[in-house]
């Protein structure tokens, strides 16, 4: 059981460890736009076939991907959908959950709702950010997440990535190696603008999955916000109209 | 206007009346309340928040109907059955925002409501009990947001009330078995969140919309305050009405329609365009699912707990017990409901109130927005500081009320409400 106490502690303690992980590596911008059919589509594109192998995305259904990307049922199928599902299946990973723990200590987290919960700039710099690391078993590391188990799936497109560290003074004054930037290393098939553009979409595309609703809600929003500012113009004049023979 | 069916007679309706009329008051009761209450006619900006926040209330009634249509109180399916209301079910993701949205226009409402009678002494005699049944709409708003923050099942659900829940385990002798008590469980479980689900869509809601009613009855008893915090009773027309009363109706239904309009844009404007509010209204660390294993990096209330937060976590353990802390968390809330008798100036309104009240009111809003703020950042320097001075200035505003309010100096009421 939990008292309170050691809650308090646990809470103030936390907070200052976090930032460390995250400190020295700035979150880049994702840029993203949901609202951006090709942009989606692409996404959805570099989701199935570099992610979904061992993400689910559970929450998101095929029928309602093609909906909303503006897909025939045809081209759902051609495209994105490769292990036989059908259409009204959720987007889930083939890979077995107690394989996965076996293969890589955990299993790959659901996707859903990942940029809600961690923002679309962490997906994306976490995406970008993966270094030579002989020490790791996939034989990378990440400046977002340290220690992740997940290997750099996307190395043969991006190239590879060589850290440089600098000497800092830690918060007990030893001298610590603190990763400042990440040096170009083996080219990939891709050239840097594209690999960006080819990440931001597939972000943008998991934006869209935690929230389908997310480019309908805000262009539905102008014309709600449109009609309450009539509305309240008409309740001025009303509010005027019935005051007059107030004294 | 010339009624064309007078002249045969009542007509279908007229008579439908008069049969309900003979057997319900229901004309007696529209009268009474609506039609012939009479409230002052000087009512400014402050006075819109009372009928907003009654909208606020029909809103979160009527959009939590259909929520509970979909959703499934079980730890398993809780989050799940959250995400096919914003996926599958139709408009689904609207009632939820509207829903969530709401939660925390509630509270902005009801602050600005309980500030409105700071300033214009409307917590007063003769309307001591109005403003007691007011805070405690404050105390069920409370627990009722409790509640419900723990259904989605979202890690922050989890982590929130499990540190809300510990707070009862710091009473000595009995708080192990007063948590176990509450959970239902040894942790926070499916239990738990099925009776926080029946508490949250049926004990909470009625006993609210009873303390509604009674704020209301109470109000029409007495009467409204207004910005000068003088009765219009006192001087009446011949017609035995206030002679600086207008009618609720017409007068107030059309000038709170256009408040409420107004407050409609604003609320249209986070629901559409800002649901997460920054990450204040619905929280980043909500979008994963409970897990008793993983605590968010950094756990604090939603924003309108956070002063009180701040209070819990400004007061220091001593004599091997944070009991003190919660102590002084109870006792933040409970000093409201004195204060009608802590206040003793011999106005009610700040108009005629002296610099001290007005010095003083001022620097408590503006602290208690500072609490607020310490109450959502981790407990490290500067904000464990602000937090304790915040903390001496909230209850230093209540319990030093009757010295600096006799002391403070006042400039003579009118007669009659000025505009």
């Amino acid at each position: 059981m939990i008292r309170l106490r050691a809650l308090l502690v646990l809470l103030a303690a936390i907070p200052a460890g976090a930032a460390a992980s995250t400190e020295g590596f700035p979150l880049q911008q994702a840029n993203t736009d949901v609202s951006n059919l090709a942009s989606l589509q692409r996404g959805a594109r570099n989701f199935v076939n570099y992610c979904l192998g061992c993400h689910s995305t559970k929450y998101m259904r095929y029928s309602q991907v093609a909906e909303d990307l503006a897909l025939t049922e045809d081209e759902l199928q051609v495209n994105l959908m490769f292990t036989g599902e059908r259409i009204y299946d959720s987007m889930e990973s083939a890979m077995p959950a107690d394989k996965a723990r076996e293969w890589f200590g955990n299993a790959p987290p659901d996707l859903s709702l990942i940029t809600r919960s961690r923002g679309p700039d962490y997906v994306y710099t976490f995406l970008r950010s993966f270094y030579e690391d002989p020490s790791r078993p996939t034989g990378v590391n990440n400046a977002v997440l340290a220690q992740t188990a997940m290997p750099n799936v996307l190395a043969e497109l991006q190239g590879s990535q060589l850290p440089r560290f600098e000497k800092k003074a830690g918060n007990d004054g030893k001298e610590v190696d603190h990763l400042v930037a990440l040096d170009p290393g083996t080219a990939g098939d891709m050239p840097a603008a594209a690999f960006d553009s080819f990440v931001r979409d597939t972000v943008a595309f998991l934006e869209y999955v935690a929230e389908p609703a997310k480019a309908r809600r805000k262009s539905l929003g102008v014309w709600v916000i449109l009609f309450l500012l009539m509305f309240t113009a008409f309740t001025w004049f009303l509010y005027k109209e019935y005051w007059k023979d107030v004294k | 206007m010339a009624d064309p069916t007078a002249a045969a007679g009542p007509g279908r309706i007229a008579r439908l009346g008069a049969w309900i009329d003979e057997r319900f008051p229901m004309t007696k009761l529209w009268n009474e309340h609506v039609a012939e209450y009479y409230a002052p006619k000087n009512f400014n900006f402050w006075y819109y928040f009372g009928s907003i926040a009654l909208f606020v209330l029909a809103l979160q009634i009527v959009t939590g109907i259909f929520l509970t249509m979909s959703y499934k109180p079980s730890a398993t399916e809780a989050f799940g059955s959250v995400e096919y209301i914003m996926r599958d079910v139709e408009w689904g993701w609207l009632i939820r925002y509207l829903h969530s949205t709401g939660a925390s226009a509630f509270f902005i409402v009801v602050y600005l409501h309980m500030f409105r009678a700071l300033l214009y002494g409307s917590h007063r005699k003769p309307r001591e009990l109005l403003w007691i049944f007011g805070v405690l709409i404050y105390l069920a708003l409370m627990a009722e947001a409790f509640f419900g923050y723990l259904l989605p099942w979202g890690n922050m659900s989890y982590w929130g009330a499990q540190v809300i829940v510990s707070l009862f385990g710091t009473f000595p002798l009995i708080g192990d078995w007063l948590i176990e008590w509450i959970r239902g469980d040894y942790f926070i479980s499916d239990i738990t969140l099925n009776r926080f689900f029946a508490l949250h869509v049926v004990a909470l809601p009625l006993v609210l919309i009873f303390l509604v009613v009674a704020h209301i009855l109470a109000l029409h008893e007495v009467g409204s305050n207004n910005p000068d915090g003088i009765e219009i009773k006192k001087t009446k027309g011949p017609g035995g009405h206030p002679v600086d009363g207008i009618t609720f109706h017409p007068y107030y239904t059309v000038k709170d329609l256009f408040g409420l309009s107004v407050f409609l844009v604003l609320f249209a404007a986070v629901v559409f365009f800002a649901p997460e509010m920054g990450g204040l209204f619905l929280e980043a660390p909500n979008f994963e699912p409970a897990n008793s294993l993983l605590t968010p990096e950094h756990i604090a209330p939603v924003w309108y707990f956070t002063p009180y937060y701040a209070i819990l976590r400004a007061v220091p353990a001593f004599l091997d017990t944070q009991i003190w802390g919660v102590l002084a968390l109870f006792a933040a809330v409970l000093l409201l409901f004195f204060v009608p008798w802590l206040d003793k100036s011999p106005v009610k309104s700040i108009r005629y109130r002296g610099p001290i009240y007005k010095v003083a009111l001022m620097v408590f809003a503006a602290n208690f927005i500072m609490l607020g703020y310490c109450g959502l950042k981790p407990a490290v320097s500067p904000y464990t500081t602000m937090s304790v001075v915040g903390t001496i200035i909230y209850f230093a505003f209540f319990l030093a009320m009757p010295w600096y309010t006799r002391i403070d100096s006042h400039k003579p009421e009118p007669s009659r409400v000025t505009t």
